[in-house]
């Protein structure tokens, strides 16, 4: 049956034809619908982990064990699975085993714009790179094919624009996997004397599948002139075809690591003018040159942020494209904001108005380095936040800590806060932890994580107990506030970091867009009391602004939080009665 | 047929979702080939979202480039100010025409420019502009906004009535229904 697929269900649908049993994931964006979409199938395990070296752990235990396996992350959470993966590559696998990372060029929502396909090449593993639904789908299937066939995990990398496009895919059938463990010490324990004779049959195994990325039809040519010859990959690809129609022959790599060697030759001597085109970093580029051919890439295409049809006409000369009109007015930008009662709100107001100096971490929360609020003053992967405060109250001291906090949400505690926070009780710095509980793993889009108490599928799970976590690991100073309490938050912070040793303050409140979270209805302003302060502005929520010198409540986003109540010296926020 | 680009744009959580899963349907459904590219995460925080829907003989790119795109669909006035040099020069725009604050303009960082309705219509573009919010409520909830819009972006299709209610049918929940197929009627015949 023929339909319209985003990219990712199209991926999970493939894991699912290919009879795939188990999924261990950690949400991140553009990668988070395959295993969301997984879970839907009955006939496969799925499950949050909570980060992504734990999901390919357990992946690779799931194909130890004899079933088709496997993780999904974005392209940072590959950095926190390397480890594995590296090794993972000399080990090999027993079923198969299949791992996503999803790349996000031109970064909608991500801290950096690393090239994934590095590690491909670090750790000596095939990667395949599918430009639309329907390549998901069969590249998914493909790749445990090469996967038992080789002895190796398959890494597919996804981009931004597969992941979250639709297209029409072909389904069909589930075929069902197995085979039986057998204990062997020589491929599966990774000491020196074992590693030693696996390193030499990972490089055997590399020059295989170069043979293999000569022949595979994912590597395919469509020869049509020989004016001008294209190697291009993915969402590339289609800027490609989009711009060039007839007017250029395509070497389109589905298989990215190894790369072939033979075919670029050919394809190269059969054209008067060869370019690559590739997003991000010269992969490809690189390869091509390393084999002495003329090629060009880089001095034409940029290597930062996504390609679109445009930017390739114009840098490779086609044509001039019409850029539309504009408005003389200044269109005033439209960031993303904190949703109306949102409870990290009612925390960074109350940091705010200390003076604090605020090292935070990955989430929602990271909104509390945007204006009004402007609190935040670090974010740079997830847990760091406590490992930076640890490190920096270490070396300014009592100054400091008197005034310096981590914020980190729930399930990036659990991802990899943990660790930090056992650094500082082990290492004793006096450094104050604020862990905002808002229940839920929310920038993501609403996953659960192993402190809510509830699994993939929404049902009771395990539920980490986060004050006695603290505790048990030292820290004797733990207190709990609502954040929608302004007052019960100021106390609470002066308190804590007045205190001459470690302390968690943990925030906790719902994330309020759950869809089990009450509201009281909500407020309004009383014309007549306000004076027009704007000390309720001071918060930045979207549902307050100001008309005619009096505030006014967006009835339709208001959801009665009162934060911005606490702050009104006249009283002017009322419900209707 | 020459490929044909939509954009629909509007602030993060205002329902573009819907609207483009139903066109992305309804296009397969009358044998075109079709692409539709979303953003989810970070902007979809109150943030400006763009949804590309592009269908044709053949499709290749899912995203729709400056000066390219046949229609805008948009739930916000300042989201079609924004997004405006996407639009081809004979191309049709079909906006509701409420405004909701970004948070500089809510701050006093910047002001929400004035008149955009009429700033468009001067430099000769073709604009729907209409109060969908409103439109919506009569049709019995102001979640409708999606489909007053696609009600009206209909009206430039040729593309039959029983194919567009198919495609309202299959993609929303039966209690629905009513209202959506209301706020189909309201934006198509919108004047
Ligand atoms: C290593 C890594 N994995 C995944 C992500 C994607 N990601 C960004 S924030 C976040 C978790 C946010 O949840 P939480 O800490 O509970 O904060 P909230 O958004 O709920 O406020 C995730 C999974 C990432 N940035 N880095």
């Amino acid at each position: 049956m023929k339909e319209l697929m985003l990219g990712n269900k199209a991926l999970a649908r493939g894991l699912w034809e290919a009879g795939v049993a188990f999924v261990s994931s950690y949400p991140g964006t553009p990668s988070t619908e395959i295993t969301e979409e997984a879970v839907k199938f009955n006939e496969i395990y799925c499950e949050w982990a909570p980060n992504e070296k734990v999901a390919m752990e357990s992946a690779f235990g799931a194909s130890l064990a004899g079933k088709r396996a496997f993780c999904g992350q974005k392209h940072v959470g590959l950095n926190v699975a390397a480890d594995p993966l590296f090794t993972l590559s000399y080990t090999g696998i027993n079923a198969g085993l299949v791992i996503v990372v999803a790349d996000d060029a031109g970064m909608h929502s991500s801290q950096n714009e690393q090239d994934s396909r590095h590690y491909a090449i670090a750790a000596k593993v095939p990667m395949l790179e599918p430009a639309d639904s329907a390549e998901a789908l069969n590249f998914a299937k493909l790749a445990y094919e090469i996967s038992e066939q080789f002895d190796t995990p398959v890494i597919i990398k996804m981009c931004t624009r597969v992941a979250h496009s639709q297209s029409v895919v072909e389904t069909s059938e589930r075929v069902e996997h197995s085979k039986t463990y057998e204990k062997n010490i020589a491929k599966y324990v990774m000491m020196p004397g074992n590693a030693k004779k696996r390193h030499p049959i990972v490089e055997e195994r590399t020059k295989k599948l170069i043979e293999y990325a000569e022949t595979t039809p994912i590597n395919r040519v469509e020869f049509l002139t020989d004016e001008l010859g294209i190697i291009t990959s993915s969402t590339s690809y289609q800027y490609v075809k989009e711009v060039f129609g007839e007017g250029a022959s395509v070497l389109k790599l589905g298989m990215i690591n190894p790369l072939p060697v033979e075919l670029i030759k050919n394809f190269a001597s059969r054209v008067k003018k060869l370019v690559v085109v590739e997003e991000l970093d010269p992969i490809i580029e690189n390869h091509v040159k390393s084999l002495g051919l003329a090629v060009e890439g880089s001095e034409l295409l940029p290597r930062i942020d996504e390609f679109s049809q445009n930017l390739v006409a114009e840098r490779l000369g086609v044509r001039g494209q019409g850029s539309g009109v504009s408005l003389e007015d200044a269109i005033p930008p439209r960031p993303p904001v904190m949703c109306a009662g949102c409870p990290h709100r009612g925390l960074f107001y109350s940091l705010k108005k200390r003076k604090c100096t605020v090292l935070g971490d990955i989430g929602c929360y990271t909104l509390g380095a945007v204006p009004p609020l402007s609190t935040i003053e670090l974010t740079l992967c997830m847990g760091a936040s406590i490992g930076a405060t640890h490190g920096f109250n270490k070396m300014l001291g009592k100054d400091s800590e008197s005034k310096t906090v981590a914020v980190i949400g729930d399930s990036t505690f659990m991802h990899s806060g943990m660790t930090g926070l056992a650094n500082v009780a082990y290492n004793q710095s006096n450094s104050t932890v604020i862990i905002l509980d808002n229940s839920i793993t929310g920038m993501t889009g609403h996953q659960q994580n192993p402190s809510t108490g509830l699994n993939i599928k929404g049902d009771p799970a395990g539920k980490i107990d986060l004050e006695a976590l603290c505790r048990a690991m030292g820290i004797k100073r733990v207190r709990v506030v609502d954040p929608y309490n302004l007052k019960e938050c100021d106390v609470a912070i002066k308190e804590e970091l007045a205190a001459q040793e470690p302390s968690v303050i943990i925030s906790r409140r719902p994330c309020a867009l759950l869809k089990t979270v009450k509201h009281k209805p909500p407020l309004y302003v009383d014309k007549n009391k306000c004076i027009g302060c704007k000390s309720c502005m001071k918060i930045g929520c979207p549902a307050i602004s100001m008309k005619d010198g009096k505030a006014v409540v967006d009835q339709t986003q208001c959801v009665g939080c009162e934060v911005c109540s606490q702050l009104c010296p006249k009283k002017a926020f009322a419900r209707e009665a | 047929m020459e490929t044909k680009n939509i954009i629909i744009v509007g602030v993060g959580g205002q329902g573009s979702l819907l609207a483009s899963k139903i066109l992305g349907h309804l296009l397969l459904n009358e044998g075109f080939d079709v692409k539709v590219s979303e953003v989810h995460g970070m902007s979809q925080r109150g943030g400006s979202v763009i949804t590309y829907v592009r269908f044709g003989d053949k499709v290749y790119s899912p995203v729709v480039d400056k000066g390219q795109a046949d229609f805008i669909v948009s739930f916000e006035i300042l989201e079609t100010a924004r997004w405006l040099s996407y639009l081809k020069a004979d191309g049709q725009i079909v906006t509701n025409t409420q405004q909701i604050d970004p948070m500089p303009v809510i701050t006093g960082a910047a002001t929400y420019p004035e008149n955009l309705v009429e700033k468009i219509r001067a430099q000769g573009i073709k604009i729907d502009a209409m109060d969908c919010l409103t439109l919506a409520r009569q049709a019995g909830s102001q979640k409708a906004v999606n489909i007053v819009l696609l009600g009206r972006l209909s009206h430039y299709f040729d593309i039959s009535e029983t194919a567009w209610q198919n495609s309202l049918r299959a993609n929303v929940p039966p209690k629905f229904l009513d209202i959506n197929q209301r706020a189909f009627e309201l934006g198509k015949k919108f004047v």
